[in-house]
């Protein structure tokens, strides 16, 4: 059944009333803004210098690549979206949309993003974008989400490559900096997403998605996320004793995990009522907070490290000032 | 046009009139964005904007 209804009948060519808002919509702007921050992490930490207006086209390129994949996303899930209250309210299902136009909007702008990446910035990145594309479109959309319990933690490579793409952007090659990052997002998503499928579960189970709560029970996906959360504390702290970051990194890295770690035991432990519901809602909001302020960690400590040398090049020269004033 | 002319052809109503201003002004901003973005990127670059490295 679905939450949305349509039972007017068209009678001659359809002539669109859709704002830009509606249009706004489709590129899923919330999703945007953390793929916007992840790549900008990527970018700044990347070593080397970048002209700020090529790092600004490479960012608005990977956002408006990431808009693109969410209108395409749209326009091949409006019958799903149709059956979710979650959805139900996005452009599509509301019928300020067509599919047709959703996906003429979301070909145009994943051409425009992935040419103009590769022509003003270089064609690894571009490259790299046009891949993350294909993959959340075709390989995730059209093909796993429908098909296997396993489709976030495989269609999660899409969410976790826009810094790669940015650190492509910014040096013209890869490292293992990069796949750090790539991997932190990759094994967040899993907690991430089945938090929210996990109180979300008829939602999905009426949408007909194959989510891990609806195939294989939400006792079984709460031991998954409590594994898949092990592995992201270890990997996400990685980065400090590979000596890519420092202690601080380090330190705030395994706070956070604890924090996550703890939230994790918590939905594994409670499986009933309210309280089982109150623990996935608060890890699935804690995911949000740990996967920004760990890359926020990244980002700060990277930028001390650059504007350190500064200070303690202008540090005795304003001590003799202080000592003059005094 | 006669008005039994302007009856046969599509006529919009002031909502999907309003709503294709708002777009087109969208699309033209958009495509600005684009020319602007290339001619800084084309400057910053100078003789360099045709060496495209892999």
């Amino acid at each position: 059944m679905s939450v949305v209804d349509h039972h007017a009948v068209e009678l001659g060519p359809r002539i669109s009333e859709a704002e830009v808002g509606d249009y706004i919509a489709l590129l899923k702007p919330r999703v945007m803004s953390l793929v916007i921050f992840t790549a900008l992490v990527g970018l700044v930490i990347a070593p080397g210098y970048v002209h700020p207006i090529l790092a600004f086209t490479a960012i608005l390129c990977i956002a408006v690549g990431a808009g693109a994949s969410g209108a395409l996303n749209m326009a091949l899930e409006g019958d799903i979206d149709a059956k979710m209250s979650r959805t139900a309210n996005r452009p599509i299902p509301r019928g300020r949309i067509t599919p047709s136009e959703a996906m003429a909007f979301g070909l145009t702008l994943a051409f425009f993003s992935v040419v103009t990446l590769g022509v003003l910035v270089n064609w690894l990145a571009g490259g790299l974008l046009a891949f993350t594309i294909f993959f959340y479109v075709v390989i995730y959309t059209m093909w796993l989400k429908r098909w296997t319990a396993q489709n976030i933690v495989i269609g999660g490579a899409a969410g976790a490559l826009p810094p790669v793409v940015a650190w492509a952007a910014a040096t013209g090659s890869l490292s293992m900096e990069p796949v750090l990052l790539f991997l932190i997002i990759f094994f967040w998503t899993p907690p991430h997403f089945w938090a929210l499928a996990l109180f979300r579960s008829d939602d999905y189970a009426r949408a007909g998605i194959p989510m891990l709560p609806v195939v294989a029970g939400p006792d079984a996906t709460r031991l998954q996320i409590l594994l898949y959360t092990v592995v992201l504390v270890a990997i996400a702290a990685a980065p400090w004793p590979l000596g890519y970051f420092d202690a601080v990194y380090g330190v705030i890295s395994l706070l956070l995990g604890a924090g996550m770690m703890w939230l994790a035991i918590d939905v594994y432990r409670h499986r009933e009522g309210k309280p089982a519901l109150r623990a996935t809602r608060r890890l699935f909001a804690f995911s949000i907070l740990y996967l920004f302020a760990l890359f926020a960690t990244l980002l700060v400590e990277v930028v001390v490290r650059a504007v350190a040398p500064a200070i303690r090049a202008v540090a005795p020269a304003l001590g003799a000032i202080a000592s003059a004033i005094g | 046009m006669d008005d039994e002319q302007k009856q046969d052809g599509i006529v919009l109503t002031e909502a999907q009139k309003r709503s294709r201003r708002h777009r087109s002004v969208a699309i033209a901003l958009a495509l600005g964005v684009l020319v602007l973005l290339f001619f800084a990127v084309t400057m910053v670059k100078g003789p360099a904007v045709l060496v495209r490295p892999m």
